[in-house]
């Protein structure tokens, strides 16, 4: 463990041209200014691979599904390059024991100093026996990785919140990777999302690596330069909503020009994720630019707060949809009124969330 | 400790050592595999447990049947979107909603780009491991490996033996590095490894190739479903509305610079998938096309549902481009129609499944399933409940029930579509199968084999590629026509729903026929029942003992070294297993199971 990322990307054939290129591409994708790629192209040169074990829970495994298409690093750099990926089933050659054998050779070598990635969550009922690896339950594979382990990453709503499987009535008892009973007490940081953003994936990564430290988390556990923001906050489609401009059904005549979505049902302003921001897929689209209202689905029990087209309101009361309806017609008119309308909503709304959960 | 005949026509003799596979890995899911070897190492007792279960119909029950695609869309996040649209075809069937025409051409456009992304992912990520040795890959000729490109596929511009020798040196120095990764504990030393090292360097450069590639062919999703994994849909039609010269087409979901995106997108897919993919499988299948194990029930049974509308509303086999039929008995004269509604066709069975049912001689199908959890073990299982060391396949031993077609276990997957459309003369699939065959020079029963299933995944996604083409043309022609309708919302309003209604959708997932059945009560969920291909491929027995297609297409292979599975994985890979689909189920209260006694 003495190889710096530098050295075995050189090693690898990248050269310090293209190495230089990632840096501050990394600068970029973390928010960070220009004045950055030199900082991470230091430590880069300085500071040695670290080995993560991916563990699979109950899952459906979308998260590493995301996690292959990250644009930018690729994928292929972050496994041949930048971690040690010494065990993650669903792409390693060796199994049965070959594969088992790999985590504890792990733990002699590496003890306190891997990072465990968990994706998907264990379930608590039947004796832990509906998610059964090498014959025994995968609460006992996780609870024992996590004893060695630096600290763990939650990929996705399974391991974040629970998901699908957690849904009521939650037939297996699906639990979260922190609210496991018996979890050794170690950092956690919840890259929530269903699945989350690939790029989002690979820059937690990549920070982690660069400065040594996790990044800064809000009191959800979630980093803070990626879900600070609601999707609402940044959304391109945010000026329609501020002039009461909805869709009313889809493909109608307000679908067709990229009119709010609020009123079919969009949780983008409940909603804490990046996808207004860096979108998806080397930020090519995001679910509300391809005409469908967000579900909500980095939220903690998404599945369960109510029908993905019916109003936010319909649930939570927080009075916007008394000004979307009233503006809705006269939108041209109206434009300042609803703008101060929706500052006045928002403020309200932050003040009840900040005092709720504070 | 026996020997016993299955109606299916194997003989299961569990004397042998018995090897356990536990996890088998580079599969979705999780899954366990147990074989007994005779003296000879030749597989005579065959295994399969699906080892996980979630309880997603349960969850959906009282749900508003419009939220349904999203629920079943995270059964698995591999097959993504499969389900999806699974669900909206039994809701729109349940309720007698017609799509417009673009939205028929849009879901095929993205069901056929998630057949071509999972074939691709499928055949270099997961399963070329058990081909391929990356090890081996270091001793090959970078000159050598050069000529066998352009050779094998030379319209591919990546030939130079200067960059082999670059993709050569990254490898050796990864290697050097003691860090193996994810090639750690591979079976490297193992004498089933039959490439030369020319044809591994090669292949784990196009390992690297299509891992960077794999990530643009799903873009097309991402334009119409918004991100990907995991895309968005609609009951009646499609979300994305299309906007070509409209004000604000700009911010449109659809417009001429998203449609543009979409076409290189199909342009380039052609291109990987007919100079990289398929000379790849040529290239590897004429150094295997010896080691033909692994047929189990692909040359006797086989059922595909059909999939690919080519006019929008029309299930008919007729309207579908992806065929539909059964065949049973190894009867390729005869193939029979399929009927998803009739109560004798599907049905499944739970004696060797964790489940129990008030009569377990008989199967349900599924508009009347039943899914009550019932984990026991068998008086035979070696170990405890929480510590499983070897089960007992008398008893019940696999989280998967066992669905059978009129009482037949039966294959699903591209090959099952494959011989199937053989069968039928689909013009296109024979014209291709027998290309094949041709250049590997290798008879029609070749066909059936651990090979000939991912040479018939390559095969689909190359016909894929081509049929994402044909409807992207489809869509322009009918925008230009006049038509820019995507959504038919006329019955999206619960308020206008009939109070009882039942409906079924199916699709041709990547793995195979996939079906949903729905009940709708009162504008809710009030029974949904999945059945999914690794449910038919990765079944345990049956009341009658018939064995799975897992089972079935192990026995009688010659293992290497028993210690180390990579037959087992190969053929087991070569289904593509997806757990997380299989298992899904649960019951309906969602009530702990009995404590298991081991007795």
């Amino acid at each position: 463990m003495t190889e710096t990322f530098y050295e075995v990307m050189r090693r690898q054939g990248i050269t310090r041209r293209s190495f230089l290129k990632y840096c501050s591409l990394t600068a970029a994708s973390l928010g960070l200014g220009p004045s950055f790629a030199p900082q991470i192209a230091h430590a880069m040169e300085t500071k040695p691979r670290i080995p993560v074990l991916w563990l699979h829970g109950l899952e459906c495994t979308c998260c590493s599904e995301s996690f292959i298409r990250s644009a930018h690093p690729l994928a292929k750099d972050v496994i041949l390059s930048m971690i040690s990926l010494d065990y993650d089933d669903t792409i390693m050659a060796a199994a049965g024991q070959q594969a088992e054998a790999i985590i504890e050779e792990t733990i002699q070598k590496y003890d306190g100093n891997y990072i465990l990635a968990c994706e998907g969550n264990p379930p608590l009922n039947q004796e832990g026996m509906s998610c059964i690896i090498a014959g025994k339950p995968y609460l006992e594979q996780l609870k024992h990785a996590a004893n060695h382990c630096k600290a763990i990453i939650s990929w996705g709503s399974c391991a974040s919140w629970g998901c699908v499987q957690a849904a009521r009535p939650n037939p297996t008892q699906a639990t979260p990777i922190h609210m496991v009973p018996g979890l050794a007490a170690k950092p956690i940081i919840k890259v929530p999302g269903c699945p989350p953003i690939a790029e989002v994936m690979t820059a937690v990564i990549t920070y982690i690596l660069t400065f040594e430290k996790f990044p800064e988390l809000d009191r959800q556990g979630r980093p803070k330069m990626f879900y600070s923001q609601r999707i609402h906050d940044k959304c391109y489609r945010r000026p329609h909503f501020d002039a009461g401009q909805f869709v009313e059904a889809f493909d109608d005549e307000g679908a067709r020009k990229g009119y709010c979505l609020y009123k079919v049902g969009c949780k983008g302003p409940t909603t804490y994720n990046a996808c207004s921001t860096v979108r998806w897929n080397g930020g090519l689209s995001f679910p509300i630019q391809a005409g469908h209202p967000c579900i909500g689905c980095s939220e903690d029990g998404f599945w369960d707060k109510g029908g993905f087209y019916d109003r936010l309101t319909d649930i939570h009361g927080f009075g916007v949809e008394a000004n979307a309806d009233e503006l809705g017609g006269k939108a041209a008119l109206v434009v300042g009124a609803a703008a101060a309308a929706h500052a006045a909503v928002s403020a309200v709304k932050r003040a009840r969330s900040n005092g709720g959960k504070e | 400790m026996s020997v016993i005949q299955t109606p299916n026509g194997y003989s299961l003799d569990n004397r042998g050592q018995r090897v356990v596979v536990d996890p088998v890995t580079r599969i979705e899911g999780h899954m366990r595999c147990e074989v007994n070897v005779d003296a000879d190492n030749i597989i005579r007792n065959a295994v399969s447990t699906g080892t996980m279960w979630r309880g997603l119909e349960v969850i959906l029950k009282g749900r508003d049947p419009r939220d349904a695609w999203a629920f079943v869309q995270r059964i698995c996040g591999v097959c993504t979107g499969t389900h999806a649209l699974t669900s909206v075809r039994a809701v729109e069937d349940a309720l007698k909603i017609s799509i417009p025409d673009n939205a028929n051409s849009i879901r095929n456009i993205m069901q056929l780009s998630l057949q071509i992304h999972d074939h691709l992912v499928h055949f270099y990520h997961l399963h070329a491991l058990d081909w391929v040795n990356p090890v081996n890959a270091l001793k090959a000729d970078p000159k050598a490996t050069s000529a066998l490109q352009i050779a094998t596929g030379p319209n591919h511009p990546k030939s130079s033996p200067g960059y082999f020798r670059d993709v050569q040196n990254r490898l050796k120095k990864f290697v050097e590095s003691g860090q193996l990764g994810p090639f750690k504990n591979g079976y490297w030393t193992n004498p089933a490894y039959l490439l030369p090292p020319e044809a591994d360097l090669m292949a784990v450069t196009h390992y690297l190739e299509a891992l960077d590639f794999q990530k643009e062919i799903m873009t097309t999703r991402t334009i119409f479903g918004g991100k990907d994994t995991h895309p968005n849909w609609l009951v009646g039609g499609v979300p994305c509305a299309i906007n070509m010269d409209g004000e604000l087409a700009a911010g449109a979901p659809i417009n001429m610079e998203r449609l543009n995106y979409v076409a290189g997108v199909i342009d380039r897919t052609i291109d990987f998938v007919e100079n990289v993919y398929i000379p790849d499988i040529i290239a590897i299948g004429s150094f295997y096309k010896g080691w033909l194990y692994g047929g189990g029930l692909s040359g006797k049974s086989v059922l595909a549902y059909g999939d690919i509308p080519d006019r929008a509303n029309d299930y008919s086999p007729k309207n579908l481009m992806m065929p539909s039929g059964a065949i049973i008995n190894g009867n390729l004269k005869e193939v029979l129609p399929v009927d998803l509604r009739d109560p004798d066709q599907v049905q499944e069975f739970v004696p060797h499944s964790w489940y129990s049912y008030p009569d377990e001689k008989k199967g349900l199908h599924p508009w009347d399933g039943i899914t009550e959890p019932n984990y026991k073990l068998g008086a035979k299982t070696i170990g405890t409940s929480t510590n499983i060391q070897q089960l007992d396949e008398s008893a019940k031993y696999s989280w998967i029930k066992a669905p059978r077609w009129r009482g037949h276990a039966m294959e699903v997957g591209p090959l099952a579509r494959y011989v199937v459309g053989y069968a039928q003369g689909h013009p296109e699939i024979k014209d291709q199968v027998d290309k094949t065959l041709a250049a590997l020079g290798v008879p029609l029963e070749a066909l059936f084999s651990t090979l000939g299933r991912t040479a018939a995944r390559a095969l689909e996604a190359q016909w894929s590629a081509h049929k994402q083409k044909y409807f992207f043309k489809k869509l322009i022609a009918n925008i230009k026509a006049g038509d820019s309708s995507t959504a038919n919302t006329e019955k999206f309003d619960p308020r206008t729903w009939p109070k009882e209604v039942k409906g079924v959708g199916f699709t041709e997932a990547p793995r195979g026929a996939l079906a949903h059945w729905i009940r709708i009560k009162d504008t809710r969920i009030d029974n949904y029942q999945c059945v999914v291909p690794t449910t038919w491929n990765g079944s345990p027995r049956d009341n009658e003992g018939n064995i799975g297609a897992f089972e079935a297409s192990l026995m009688n292979t010659k293992v290497e070294r028993a210690e180390e599975p990579v037959e087992i994985l190969r053929t087991i890979h070569s289904f593509d297993p997806c757990l997380a689909c299989s298992t899904h189920v649960m019951g309906p209260d969602g009530e702990e199971l009995a404590v298991v006694k081991v007795r």
